[in-house]
């Protein structure tokens, strides 16, 4: 268990966490100093999240203490939390879209004092303060829907220093930023420290706040597997811990068949998205598409699959024209499209998951304007069990399946209507380690299967793992075409976001 | 500030002084102290429900039951004084309206705020459910004796007289009543918390429950404020008719939400202000009180109203999607 430190601003001991069986956390203890920074890595469900939840008092621990400021602290709410000087920033960063900058910023804190009444002039002030001590100038009485997503997060942690914030805790910062926005963070957060306020990032692309980093504690599979200082990490070495693998999974190195082409894209153009997109693929590659988050990754994949309409430029499959902004025309040309939001855009949830396979294909099954009920629910349920979905019953709703397992349903429909070409949109988004790797060699399978895949992702060591080759989009425009095993991640990242 | 033009209340703004022109060239008589009395008049109600109305679109919601309050609320008044104290004063009467109208919301709030249901369903729900029990349980004739002290209130006027031309005005004391339930709603909304909490959960409930906000406390105080609200509008709107009507007000729910959301107010929550609400409703008003000065027969009503919302919103709403496409 370990003595008590009281030096310690945060400390916890021997925290477990259980849900109906699961382990979610086990025997974890977890220290941050004042003015600390900490990041706290591992991949989707090694219990990061959950360890946060207990210390933002969102969730009890089962067992185990918490300390802030030495005091033990039991039955913690977000809000005692908060009063504490705990303070959390989501990744979405919690804001109100419809209020202005000054009023987002104070909001928690006049919360916080039990105010009944409300003093524009009071809030304007705080907010004012707040944003001085950090040296950032972002207008008081912008509406914070207007603002770009870096400027959010600046008001997110303006809000929480508002709040006397003595621990941050910032929920994936780097994802949306460009390098020069992920500098201007790491200067604030230099500044903070150097002011006695505590860090902690959690993530699980850490390379970029490594710098700015005290020490680095690594979850894998609720235990914590690695402690230390900051500078015996590196990229590699924390993959390696959060992943449990010496090594990351091999690429499949540059696509070396001389199958014919597949597909032809040439000067696809969509003001403010895409500008002059040509690519070609060959039947059986795996194609990577990335870039940051606005760069026109995802407004080009839905236009390959027609869901956003270019303004001029050509699509060709197998030599046959593919009519542009015409989903229906897409599909019937046999591409499929799997989107990233797979929750709200690609699966009907409430509804059973042989239903949600079957649904495409009910055209096929048709007998004379009858659905021939039978054959369709065979084939879905022969889909299922190919790509080996874990589910008591097929009748179960999709609800019920874990992320990886929706993946697999979302593909076994596409699957099912025999595609030339898949397009999947962040794959392995919100799926866990185990079934990410699953996704993968399916990923792989389809390709050797001669299917032509385009995966569009920002997860480098994905890309890495299951293309041959990889386009790099920025500012609406591709910049850069790398053939796969020719790169290491950290250059990836440099020719994404320079 | 460059939004200004592009801001419901402006184009509202625009559309009610160009009505006006235009009902003032072709006829002379549309531009006097009468026709303003009256349209007045006619504003009362439906701007008192509209306020309310806002108030919970405001917060991520939508109440369609307000009017099944407001006429419930009325006529169990009237009948509950007729029988036990027909001689209770007039500001005693409208407590009770207000009351009654605030135990229905709260029965709204149950569902909403209690069980987490949504408030379309819970509110299409309600609105049959508290009609029916009226015309079933409480009576469905309509009452012209009323009494005496409510069919009072609606001949106190602040001012009354004849223009120069010999045409009859008057301003009724009701009156007085949209203009308090306008500050009052006004100062909640812009100078307490729980007014801001009601911005902030229309503007993300996630976000609200992460920062500490009481998201059911806020809903509860959201739909029993607007029930009292419809409680008031209700017994205003049987003293001013002197007619206690079990089958009057409701039908006009889509009307006063049309007017609302003209006014710039948002279906997904977080935006409304209080000047919008009144000038939507300034527009319905005229344009259901005056279209035929304009030469434009009173069977295009609906037709108008319809038209005058699929611009008023539909401009906005369309822009707002070209930007998001854009940003995509």
């Amino acid at each position: 268990m370990g003595s008590p430190d009281t030096d310690a601003l945060i400390e916890m001991r021997g925290i477990t966490k259980r849900y109906a069986g699961v382990t979610a956390l086990d025997e974890v203890d977890f220290v941050v100093a004042p003015g600390e920074a900490v990041c706290l890595a591992g991949e989707n469900g090694s219990g990061k999240s959950t360890l946060i939840k207990v210390l933002s008092g969102v969730e009890q621990p089962t067992e185990g203490t918490i300390r802030i400021g030495g005091e033990r602290m039991t039955g913690l709410t977000p809000r005692r939390a908060a009063a504490a000087g705990v303070l959390v920033i989501f990744q979405d960063f919690s804001l109100f879209p419809n209020l202005t900058v000054a009023e987002n910023i104070a909001f928690v804190s006049e919360l916080a004092e039990h105010r009944q009444f409300f003093n524009r002039r009071a809030a304007r002030e705080t907010a004012r303060r707040v944003l001085e001590r950090i040296g950032v100038d972002i207008p008081l009485d912008a509406r914070v829907e207007h603002l770009p997503v870096a400027h959010k997060q600046l008001v997110a942690i303006c809000r929480a220093l508002a709040c006397e914030a003595r621990l941050i805790i910032m929920d994936e910062p780097t994802t949306a930023l460009t390098e020069r926005e992920v500098r201007r963070l790491l200067g604030i957060i230099r500044l903070l420290k150097d002011e006695g306020v505590a860090v902690v990032f959690v993530s699980h692309k850490l390379a970029e706040v490594l710098e700015v980093s005290e020490k680095v504690v690594v979850l894998r599979n609720g235990r914590k597997v690695a402690e230390g200082p900051a500078e015996d990490f590196d990229a590699a070495s924390l993959t390696r811990h959060m992943t449990g693998r010496d090594v990351a999974r091999a690429s499949p190195g540059a696509f070396g068949g001389t199958a014919e082409t597949l597909l032809k894209v040439e000067a696809l153009n969509k003001p403010g998205s895409f500008s002059n997109v040509s690519f070609e693929m060959r039947r059986g590659e795996v194609l990577g598409i990335t870039g940051l988050l606005g760069s026109g990754r995802t407004s080009l994949a839905k236009a390959l699959f027609g869901l956003v309409a270019p303004d001029s430029g050509r699509i060709t499959l197998d030599g046959q024209n593919v009519p542009l902004g015409d989903p229906v025309a897409a599909a019937r040309a046999r591409i499929g499209y799997v989107p990233e939001d797979r929750l709200t855009e690609g699966l009907f949830l409430t509804q059973s998951i042989l239903r949600n396979v079957a649904v495409g294909r009910l055209d096929s099954h048709e007998r004379r304007g009858f659905l021939d009920m039978k054959a369709l629910i065979g084939e879905a349920g022969d889909w299922l069990t190919r790509l080996k979905v874990k589910t008591p019953s097929l009748s179960a709703p999709v609800t019920s399946l874990s992320g990886g397992n929706q993946q697999r349903v979302a593909l076994a429909r596409w699957l099912a209507r025999a595609p030339k070409m898949l397009i999947l949109n962040g794959p392995s988004v919100g799926v866990d380690v185990g079934s990410k790797a699953e996704i993968h060699d399916i990923i792989r399978d389809l390709g050797a299967q001669g299917l032509g895949v385009i995966v569009i992702s920002d997860d480098l060591p994905e890309l890495l793992a299951t293309c041959h080759r990889i386009l790099v989009m920025r500012g609406g425009e591709m910049v850069e075409e790398i053939e796969g095993g020719s790169i290491t991640e950290t250059e990836l990242a440099h020719k994404m976001a320079s | 500030m460059t939004s200004l033009i592009t801001r419901n209340e402006t184009l509202v703004a625009v559309v009610i002084v160009l009505f006006c022109i235009i009902a003032a060239v072709s006829d002379p008589n549309f531009l006097t102290v009468t026709t303003l009395s009256d349209l007045l008049r006619a504003s009362i109600v439906l701007g008192i429900l509209a306020v309310g109305a806002m108030l919970v679109l405001i917060s991520g919601g939508i109440d369609v039951s307000f009017t099944a309050v407001a006429v419930s609320a009325m006529y169990m008044t009237t009948k509950f004084s007729l029988a036990f104290a027909p001689e209770m004063p007039w500001f005693l009467i409208f407590t009770l309206s207000v009351l009654l109208g605030a135990g229905l919301g709260a029965i709204n709030a149950l569902f909403i705020a209690g069980f987490g249901l949504p408030t379309l369903i819970v509110t299409l729900g309600t609105l049959s459910v508290f009609r029916g029990f009226l015309l079933t349980f409480v009576g469905s004739d309509r009452i012209s004796a009323l009494p005496p002290d409510m069919r009072e209130f609606s001949r106190m006027v602040i001012a009354r007289g004849t223009t120069e031309s010999g045409d009859f005005y008057n301003l009724p004391w009701s009156l007085a009543a949209l203009v308090a339930v306008v500050l009052l709603t006004a100062f909640i909304l812009h100078k307490t918390m729980l007014g801001r909490s009601i911005f902030a959960i229309g503007g993300s409930v996630e976000s609200a429950r992460r920062i500490g906000i009481n998201v059911r406390r806020t809903q509860v105080f959201v739909y029993v404020y607007v029930g009292a609200l419809a409680g008031l509008a209700g017994i205003l709107h049987g003293s001013m008719n002197r007619m206690a009507d079990p089958f009057s007000l409701v039908g006009l729910e889509l009307s006063v939400i049309a007017a609302v959301v003209l006014g710039g107010a948002r279906l997904i929550g977080g935006y409304g202000t209080i000047t919008g609400t009144l000038l939507g409703v300034a527009l319905i008003v005229l344009v259901q009180n005056s279209l035929i000065v304009i030469g434009i027969p009173s069977t295009w009503q609906s037709v108008t109203i319809g038209a005058l919302i699929l611009l008023g919103t539909g401009l906005p709403a369309y822009q707002a999607k070209r930007a998001a496409a854009r940003a995509g």
